[in-house]
């Protein structure tokens, strides 16, 4: 049956400056906010603005995601004529390929979005949070009868050389676009969101797939290819809350912007809910003895201790004379008895034992800056952390890289 | 798992010692435990358990019931084997639309009973909740082959004032099968009380069901088992978890309270056999600057920048900064405004409590406020 717009979410990644997070599972399953996943955020907006049909394209450990959708029915996706589906490589009886670049891995499922002989296509990155209507950007595409639409963003200027750039004429059209500019000429950076008229995207993708030297790339290849063209490319000003949560940091950073009065991202609209699937698990419990202010705590929680300027996920527990401050603890994860938790994020499972300390403050003049992490401190999924154990600001401990840490560090 | 047992719950029992709580709403439909309502105990029950049969026999103020169970995906029981039958009333050449008692249901619904495939079925109330499963009783009622079990626990707690669908159970010297049975007695002589769960044949079930009701029954315990309790073999299963009987705005208020005191009350949580309920899609509690929150119970959705000690808190309620509620149930919705003070109360949903109101009831007499009451 035709559908007017099919949306095709890019969720591949393995996230790998995620790191320890995504041991297991692929970047958009990343948990987030108290009790939601990354990729509830496009999926949700999808919804709300009344796209039932969701093509998730994959080819990292495609069952976690697989079997966190389900048919779908959390996001009001189990339909009989659309719904979502997971999508990843496949073998045909002449070849079969690991998706090469974005618009190859949508070139490998056209016969997806050929069944629905969609007008328009919707082209969506899996790792952003943000709240928007696409039917509002289809409007403006279908107004300006562009072949392409670009959703974009005032960034600051000083931030404007991290983002893909759309240089626009005063009409909005695009007449250029550079990829992290050194001098960037606009402050409209690309949200990785893009709609395109199937037919014209098809032909393109068929000419970049015939290229060899091609990356299939949307970004390096199809829009510059498009703009060559001379196919009419338009800007589409998004304004709100939009964050990329590719890293340790910034994952911390939108966690954090639940907080406060009010706060950046404000997500108890009733009218643009954010589905998930909702864990069984009863109310959360807040002890005689505990405090908790400034913080977000979900289903299932235990709090006994104190709680300070932080997100709790459902079923984390943290025990008696805890003190847990500025961090995101993560699904059924435990604190035990006398530990202290400054700006860290612990992640699923993960169990810390008696009078643990993770992130101690910074003394003055101290700079940390990890890599991964800058100066927050990060358990993975599923470590222990046995009792008494000192994690310094920014460390990054994984089952392999525990030893360095117990005891002192004199077994590292 | 069993799998020769369907389940059917009679919801229809009227309690007018819920006052206002059940104004608007079957016993069944009444919020318990900050997210639940009593039905999602009684059908988590018979999930976890295993059997993916139930009917659901409702009599009047049904529609909070339906709106809550829908097709009943949450409980996982929009099956095309089995599922979720809901039965309202309807009127036909023998009934009036409207169940005088539990036989007349049961009779009503009896197509649904022959039509089932299993050969066990377990009958349920609506006013008793556990965490449990059936499968112990199941398997002790096939063991023994008794005609009837019921399953029962030891209740030493009588309020003469209070009582409510009260059948207790006297054994025999081998304490299982069941000798005499008392309806809502005067000087109860047995600290046993049924459960209102019922493991029957269904051949037997229909057998006493329309004999009863050829002769003017009306009451499933009194007109079938105590008339019967010498010829049949009725045996009874004992259950030692914690049992929540809702009989009164008073054991309301009572076995939610415990929920903060009483380790063995919070096992009713117990997450062994998840408790499923409609799911809102609320943001995570969100405490404040000024929040000041000790012994509660809090669902998703709430906002908090008050106080709040020994109470529980359905989801998006919102305690306003300089606001003390305290030895409260506040459902659904509702909203304390700053300045306003609260103790033993419970406020039904979607109660708005305005600027500066102090609501105090005491120990043992709880002050109810109805649904969208602004106060």
């Amino acid at each position: 049956m035709k559908k007017k717009i099919v949306c095709m979410l890019l969720a591949g990644g393995q996230g790998s400056r995620l790191g320890v997070l995504t041991s297991s599972m692929a970047k958009p399953a990343v948990p987030f906010g108290g009790k939601f996943r990354i990729i509830d955020f496009p999926l949700s907006n999808c919804v709300n603005s009344e796209i039932d049909t969701v093509g998730v394209l994959t080819q990292y450990r495609p069952l976690a995601l697989n079997a966190y959708l389900g048919t779908g029915q959390h996001w009001d996706l189990d339909r009989s004529n659309g719904g979502v589906f997971v999508l990843p490589p496949y073998m045909t009886e002449h070849d079969g390929r690991w998706y090469s670049g974005t618009a190859n891995a949508i070139w490998q499922n056209r016969s997806f979005v050929d069944q629905y002989n969609p007008d328009y296509v919707l082209i969506l990155s899996g790792d952003h949070i943000y709240k928007m209507n696409y039917t509002k950007m289809l409007r403006f595409h279908i107004e300006h009868e562009a072949a392409a639409t670009i959703a974009v963003l005032r960034v600051p200027w000083e931030e404007a050389h991290r983002f893909g750039i759309m240089n626009t004429d005063e009409d909005g059209k695009i007449v250029s676009f550079e990829e992290k500019p050194k001098e960037p000429k606009s402050n409209n950076a690309s949200m990785g969101i893009y709609i395109f008229n199937w037919k014209e995207l098809r032909s393109y993708m068929e000419r970049d797939d015939a290229d060899p030297s091609s990356e299939n790339d949307f970004g390096k290849n199809i829009i510059p290819a498009m703009l060559n063209a001379g196919e009419k490319m338009v800007a589409y000003p998004f304004e709100g809350y939009w964050k990329d949560v590719g890293t340790i940091q910034s994952l911390w950073e939108a966690n954090m912007d639940m907080l406060g009065d009010p706060p950046v991202l404000q997500l108890d609209d009733p009218s643009w809910r954010i589905y998930t699937r909702n864990p069984v698990m009863p109310p959360h419990y807040v002890g005689t003895e505990a405090t908790v202010v400034n913080s977000l705590v979900s289903e299932g929680c235990v709090a006994l201790g104190e709680v300070e300027h932080s997100v709790l996920f459902c079923g984390a527990s943290l025990y008696e004379n805890t003190v847990v401050r500025d961090s995101v603890i993560f699904p059924n994860a435990v604190v035990g008895e006398g530990s202290v938790v400054h700006k860290a994020i612990i992640g699923e499972n993960a169990v810390i034992g008696e009078n643990v300390r993770i992130g101690d403050p910074l003394k003055e003049g101290e700079v940390i800056d990890n890599r991964l992490t800058g100066d927050i401190a990060l358990i993975g999924n599923d470590v222990n952390i046995p009792a008494g154990t000192v994690i310094p600001a920014g460390a990054v401990v994984t089952q392999q890289t525990l030893a360095q840490f117990v005891n002192g560090g004199t077994n590292a | 798992m069993i799998q020769d047992a369907f389940g059917l719950i009679f919801t229809g029992e009227d309690n007018p010692l819920m006052h206002d709580l059940t104004l608007s709403r079957a016993v069944a439909a009444v919020p318990y435990g900050g997210r639940y309502r009593v039905i999602d105990f009684i059908l988590s029950d018979f999930v976890n358990s295993g059997i993916f049969t139930v009917g659901l026999i409702t009599q009047k103020n049904y529609h909070s019931l339906m709106d809550h169970l829908g097709t009943g995906k949450e409980w996982d029981l929009n099956r095309k084997r089995g599922g979720l039958f809901l039965l309202p009333p309807f009127s036909t050449k023998d009934n009036t639309g409207v169940y005088r008692g539990d036989i007349d249901a049961y009779h009503s619904v009896m197509q649904f009973v022959r039509h089932s495939n299993q050969k066990y079925l377990v009958l349920s109330g609506s006013h008793t909740l556990f965490n449990t499963t059936f499968e112990q009783i199941v398997k002790q009622h096939k063991e023994t082959g008794a005609d009837i079990t019921i399953m029962y626990n030891e209740d030493p707690e009588f309020n003469p004032e209070e009582q409510n669908r009260d059948l207790r159970l006297l054994f025999d010297e081998d304490g299982r099968r069941v000798r005499e049975l008392e309806w809502n007695p005067r000087y109860p002589r047995s600290n046993y009380r049924s459960c209102e769960i019922i493991i029957i044949d269904k051949a037997l079930f229909e057998d006493l069901v329309e004999e009863s009701y050829s002769r003017g029954g009306l009451d499933f315990v009194r007109d079938i088992l105590l008339t019967h309790v010498h010829e049949l073999n009725i045996m009874g299963w004992r259950y030692d978890g914690y049992v929540a009987r809702i009989d009164s705005v008073n054991t309301y208020f009572k076995h939610n309270m415990e929920l903060l005191k009483k380790k063995d009350a919070y096992d009713i949580y117990n997450m062994k056999h998840p408790i499923y309920t409609k799911v809102k899609d609320e943001i995570p509690a969100k405490y404040g600057e000024h929040a000041d929150v000790h012994n509660v119970v809090m669902a998703d959705g709430c906002n908090i920048d008050g106080t709040v000690e020994n109470s529980i808190l359905f989801r998006g309620v919102k305690v306003e900064r300089g606001a003390v509620v305290k030895n409260a149930i506040i459902m659904q919705g509702s909203t304390i405004r700053s300045g306003a003070k609260l103790d033993h109360v419970i406020l039904d949903k979607g109660v708005t409590v305005t600027e500066g109101r102090t609501l105090n009831g005491y120990e043992g007499i709880p002050l109810v406020f109805r649904k969208n009451l602004t106060i």
